[in-house]
């Protein structure tokens, strides 16, 4: 018999829960808000779903009730995307070292 | 277009680089190539995504409009948000995770061909329940996020809003969603999907409105795990890798980041979430206090105490995000270091309204962030140092949780700020903090306390200094 590949992404599922404990163990306290906006902005690649339902309807039919819902969706990750991505980036900017001495 | 196969590795590849992209913040000086190594992942999974669509129409055209328009927004709101509002951020940015994993579901819910589920009204049973899933975590983060969105703000009042039956309503409320769902996977019906919806929006609202201000950390940090796993029972719907690992690293992430806060509250999860801890203590408290005398003093007998110190440590907490005071308390320690006083800052887990608050807000203030310490490794020092510089924290340095069993906040770890020579207290009023219990410390013989708004105060110092 064969193997459901549902198992397959629940193996990858539950291994990525594990990479995912130790990896955020090891993230220093002093990064935990850098850390909140990183992962909000990752979350957002819930985007290709969002992408796959803007397309779905064909040339004739753009806009159909799932696909206006595919096209927000898009407009809400993206902002969380670029939003994410580039404060993030503004925060981690401003850690710096201490200037050395002479 | 690209073969199944081939997106699916690209798609690995993305998740990998998302794992990279935590793993640099272990450390300031890999964290910004690990935020690059983040950006690259989700270049690569949207463009997969076009890819293997291959269909590059009109229907292309609007995506990339709606693409843009969100991104446009997302960055212009990055450039112009004050570090101080960081946290209402955050949590606005959850509430659009939630809100997307919801509008995918339903999208995916109305047109199942798309994404190669079955057909309306006969998708698949696993699907279903994956979708099920997602929808209602997704629902439930969106309308806990906007409240303590709306909370944050100070738009709603961060005081929690307690009623008779609310846990056994929302207990209930838990119960009908699984009930919901069964229901929904049996029988298909769309308006059992739309009810479903509306419920888990309603118990989001419910969970997050009897929590108070000061809890906001453990709020923010659950609902920031339950938008991993709603985008992990979306990435189980369309059986995308990148989007199972990220679900999967974001959801332990927040659940980490809430186990740490309550820790730093000695609380459990659940004493937490049940809400309700400002407004049951505040009324026990309010018998025997305003007896004991304090001594208060001005921006002159502060600067006087420091200037003969030889070191200090300074702990800051909400109300200096508050006052705005990190860049005059940067400027007065900046006084304070030409005059060869060796100076520190003591961060408790909790100070502040989401996990490292204050970290960011004295990076803003272009602390270094190697002066910065942690509760474990600065607590030692208090005892050896002149001066101890509280600005806006309170219930984190509360001996009262090292003495008194009978405390609510007994067995929290907090700072030891009572054991230095001598504490400067910089507080509006004697009014207790959030958990409701006066500080013994601003009665200890060695504590002068500093009535004023905390930005005027640290700047009166600088100038007597």
């Amino acid at each position: 018999m064969e193997i459901d590949p549902f198992i397959f992404r629940l193996s990858i599922f539950i291994l990525s829960i594990f990479i995912g404990y130790y990896v955020v163990w090891s993230v220093t306290p002093s990064l935990h808000t850098p850390l909140m906006s990183v992962t909000n902005a990752i979350s957002s690649v819930i985007i290709v779903g969002a992408i796959i339902a803007g397309l779905a309807g064909n040339s004739d039919f753009i806009f159909n009730t799932s696909s206006i819902f595919g096209f927000l969706a898009i407009s809400l990750a993206a902002i969380n995307i670029f939003g994410g991505f580039l404060v993030t980036q503004r925060m981690l900017a401003m850690y710096k070292k201490k200037k050395k001495d002479k | 277009m690209l073969s199944p196969n081939l997106s699916a590795i690209f798609y690995l590849i993305s998740g990998v680089l998302f794992i990279l992209a935590l793993r640099g913040l272990s450390s300031p000086e890999t964290s910004r190539q690990g935020n690059f190594f983040g950006i690259l992942g989700m270049i690569i999974a949207i463009t997969v995504t076009f890819l293997s669509i291959g269909n590059f129409s009109t229907g292309f055209v609007v995506v990339l409009i709606f693409l843009l328009i969100g991104g446009l927004i997302g960055a212009f709101i990055a450039y112009k948000i004050p570090m101080t509002a960081m946290p209402e951020l955050v949590a606005g940015f959850h509430s659009l995770v939630g809100l997307a994993a919801v509008f995918v579901a339903i999208a995916a819910f109305l047109n199942p061909e798309a994404f190669g589920l079955g057909s309306p009204g006969n998708i698949k049973l696993g699907s279903l329940i994956e979708m099920s899933i997602g929808a209602a975590v997704g629902a439930i983060t969106f309308s806990g996020s906007i409240i303590a969105f709306l909370k944050l703000q100070g738009i709603m009042s961060g005081s929690p809003i307690t009623f008779k039956g609310q846990h056994p309503l929302n207990a209930l409320i838990l119960i009908s969603i699984i009930v919901l769902t069964y229901l929904l996977c049996s029988t298909q019906s769309s308006n059992l999907f739309w009810i479903l919806l509306a419920v888990s929006f309603l118990i989001g609202f419910l969970l997050i409105i009897p929590i108070g201000g000061a809890d906001m950390p453990v709020v923010i940090s659950m609902l920031n795990s339950y938008s991993g796993w709603a985008a992990a029972g979306i990435g189980f719907t369309l059986e995308n890798t990148a989007l199972i690992i990220t679900g999967a690293l974001v959801g332990s992430s927040g659940a980490i980041l809430s186990y740490i806060m309550c820790k730093g509250m000695n609380r459990s999860f659940f004493n937490v979430i049940l809400g309700g801890f400002g407004a049951t203590e505040q009324s026990s408290s309010s018998q025997n206090k305003e007896q004991r005398p304090v001594k208060s003093g001005n921006a002159d007998d502060a600067a006087f105490l420091m200037k003969n110190a030889s070191s200090v440590i300074i702990v800051p907490g909400y109300g200096m995000a508050v006052a705005q005071a990190q860049h005059a308390l940067r400027e007065m320690v900046d006084t304070l270091k030409k005059n060869d006083i060796k100076v520190s800052y003591a961060i408790h887990p909790v100070a502040g309204r989401m996990p490292g608050h204050m970290n960011v807000l004295l990076a803003e203030a272009n602390v270094p962030y190697d002066e910065v310490f942690e509760l474990e490794e600065i607590n030692n020092d208090f005892a050896n140092a002149d001066v101890a510089f509280v600005i806006g924290a309170n219930d984190v340095t509360n001996p009262v949780a090292k003495t008194d069993p009978q405390s609510p906040i007994y067995g929290m770890p907090v700072l030891d700020v009572e054991k230095c020579k001598s504490v400067l207290f910089v507080k509006r009023s004697l009014s207790p903090g959030y958990a409701g219990i006066d500080n013994d410390l601003f009665y200890k013989e060695n504590t002068l306390m500093l009535f004023a708004d905390a930005k005027k105060m640290t700047e009166d110092i600088t100038k007597n200094l």
